[in-house]
């Protein structure tokens, strides 16, 4: 099922592209105003008049081959555009679920002990108010103060003096994954530096994204804590922290798995907007650059790596989901 | 459960209250828009530019919210904002309902070959995330008020689809439907007069909660320059032109602070309205996710 579905979600997208005329992709290969006479020779040579399905067929040829062309406003090819910025992504991804996890768990809790009351009510009054501001609206703020203000957090990935040592001569690159290339390099200016400049994107993340952890993990934790075995713990004479927290809390916390699962891959598609806001050179920004310039290969590139991203990752999330809690396993 | 007694029953709570008061504070705004905020030109939508300045007004006895970078007047930006708005939200509200009403009656109805290639498109949309989807499609034809609609409508009809699909299918196997067909009455009829009716009212309740979240989509689009053209009143198209000032000047870093607080909490009060409103219908309608 899933191929034929990525095969539909190419070829709809693919004639989306198609909505361009002739000319105007044809344009993306010139870089010099001074070649505008050749526009006809760019379509002929690269086929752009062709019907749709036959440049659709000549795409997916080179996709499956691994090639999925090369992208204008990256300056590269699609695929080592995906390399590049892939891994900024995921980092910020990273960085975000696990506050939204921490977080989440946490106000759940809170909020499921104190039900109804001044706690509880203030926790879902924050957490709606934070799901319902714009993410960019939040971000811009941030930077407002955390930025503009307090000087504390810069945006973009990392500052100029740690630019200057990621590039240099002894700065060995073995993932593509800042913090961890760092650690690997032992320098640990450039991994706080980098992991100072996660801090405003993420957290912007996590409060536009938490809503649904908190609320999941308060009636988990309600309906746990009705259950039996935690009456016995508290008759035992256990303390209301472990009760909570080491019984009860435990237990409550299967469904957050599936969801942080499910959200982390959210996340991945969601960076689109935080990035452009905070300038953060990820996968999302190179996205929305791809669709301003109007650049197709690059369109085609992060839409259908999006797509895989998110199809596997809830098929992962579904597995997830089964292997964790044996009383809902799939017969 | 009747639409009357789901009615009264999301009203009972203080939030829905409270949501509801702000939609039709903002419902006026939009209603009154000619009277609050006169427009001069053919277009009301395209906000009217007053002089070339770069920097932006602070808040003043002409420009009550100030005015933003290229004065356009804030003012005049929130109240056709509202209506704009609205327009957007209904719209896309309106046609992705229609589609998925359509759609995934059809495939509840006919079921099987029908209902599998329905569904599949349907998957075909979900795989990749509505906010890239929608920016990708605006993109691609044009940045244009109609396109942006378009755009939303074609990422949001697919969930309304698989609602609709599933009210059919739990309707179609009771009593009253078997009823209508022992009385010999035709499928065309029996769709339209037994099932749909008693299918789609959650999902047409749903979806006009959804608003919020449209122009919160359609907001992301404009403030990424993929969604209205330049100058129309759009509060994502406000706070996109707030971009620049963030970082203050003066010394004082918070010195254009009405130029993402205007927009920014326009925008705010909107969603969380829609929010708690649709909280409450939430808990009644969807089972599945009712609160302990």
């Amino acid at each position: 099922m899933l191929p034929l579905v990525m095969l539909g979600v190419t070829f709809f997208l693919f004639f989306l592209t198609q909505r361009l005329s002739p000319e105007m992709r044809a344009s993306l290969y010139i870089q010099d105003p001074r070649q505008m006479d050749s526009l006809e020779e760019v379509i002929e040579k690269y086929g752009l008049n062709d019907p749709m399905p036959v440049q659709y067929f000549r795409w997916l040829k080179g996709a499956v081959k691994g090639d999925l062309g090369y992208s204008e406003s990256a300056n590269m090819p699609v695929t080592s555009a995906i390399k590049a910025y892939l891994p900024a992504t995921v980092q910020l991804a990273v960085a975000a679920i696990i506050l939204v996890v921490l977080f989440g768990v946490w106000l759940g809790i809170i909020s499921a002990k104190y039900k109804d009351g001044l706690a509880d009510n203030m926790i879902r009054f924050f957490v709606l108010a934070g799901f319902s501001l714009p993410i960019f609206v939040l971000g811009l703020i941030l930077l407002m103060i955390f930025y503009g203000k307090l000087g504390w957090f810069a945006p973009g990935e990392y500052s100029f003096t740690a630019d200057m040592i990621i590039h240099g001569a002894n700065f060995k690159s073995y993932t593509g994954f800042l913090l961890i290339d760092s650690l690997l390099n032992l320098n640990f200016y450039v991994f706080f530096d980098v992991l100072k400049h996660l801090v405003l994107p993420a957290v912007t993340l996590c409060i536009g994204s938490f809503a649904l952890m908190v609320r999941v993990m308060r009636s988990s934790m309600l309906e746990e804590l009705n259950k039996d075995y935690v009456r016995s713990a508290r008759a035992r004479g256990l303390s209301d922290f472990k009760v909570i927290y080491e019984h009860a809390g435990l237990n409550a916390m299967i469904p957050v798995v599936t969801l942080a699962g499910i959200q982390f891959i959210r996340l991945l598609g969601g960076t689109v907007i935080v990035e452009t806001v905070f300038d953060y050179p990820g996968i999302g920004r190179w996205g929305v650059e791809c669709a301003q310039q109007l650049d197709i290969a690059g369109v085609m590139g992060f839409s259908l790596m999006v797509a895989v991203l998110f199809v596997l990752g809830n098929l992962a999330a579904d597995i997830l989901y089964t292997a964790i809690d044996p009383r809902i396993r799939l017969k | 459960m009747s639409i009357k007694d789901i009615i009264s029953k999301a009203f009972g709570s203080k939030n829905a209250i409270a949501g509801l008061i702000i939609v039709v504070f903002f419902a006026l705004i939009a209603l009154f828009a000619p009277i609050l905020a006169p427009s001069s030109g053919r277009d009301a939508y395209q906000m009217p530019q007053g002089g070339y300045s770069i920097e932006p007004q602070a808040p003043n006895a002409q420009h009550y919210f100030g005015t933003t970078e290229n004065q356009y007047d804030l003012y005049y930006g929130i109240v056709w904002g509202s209506r704009m708005a609205f327009k957007v939200g209904i719209t896309v509200v309106f046609f992705a309902l229609l589609i998925g009403i359509i759609i995934g009656g059809a495939a509840g109805f006919a079921g099987g070959w029908t209902d599998e290639i329905l569904m599949r498109l349907t998957d075909i949309i979900f795989a990749v995330p509505s906010m890239v989807l929608a920016m990708v499609i605006a993109a691609m034809l044009g940045r244009d008020l109609d396109n942006m609609m378009i755009a939303l409508t074609v990422v949001s009809w697919p969930s309304y689809a698989r609602l609709v699909r599933g009210g059919v299918l739990s309707v179609k196997e009771r009593e009253f439907v078997l009823a209508a067909r022992a009385l010999g009455a035709s499928s065309l009829r029996i769709f339209l007069k037994h099932i749909m009716p008693n299918a789609i009212y959650p999902v047409v309740i749903m979806a006009s909660l959804d608003i919020g979240y449209i122009v919160l989509t359609a907001a992301s689009l404009s403030f990424l320059g993929l969604g209205s053209p330049v100058g129309t009143a759009d509060w994502g198209q406000l706070v996109a032109l707030s971009r620049n000032w963030i970082l203050g000047g003066h010394g004082n870093p918070f010195a254009y602070w009405y130029t993402i607080a205007v927009p920014g909490g326009a925008l705010l009060l909107f969603v969380l309205a829609w929010n708690l409103l649709g909280d409450a219908f939430r808990d009644i309608l969807d089972t599945s996710s009712r609160k302990a």
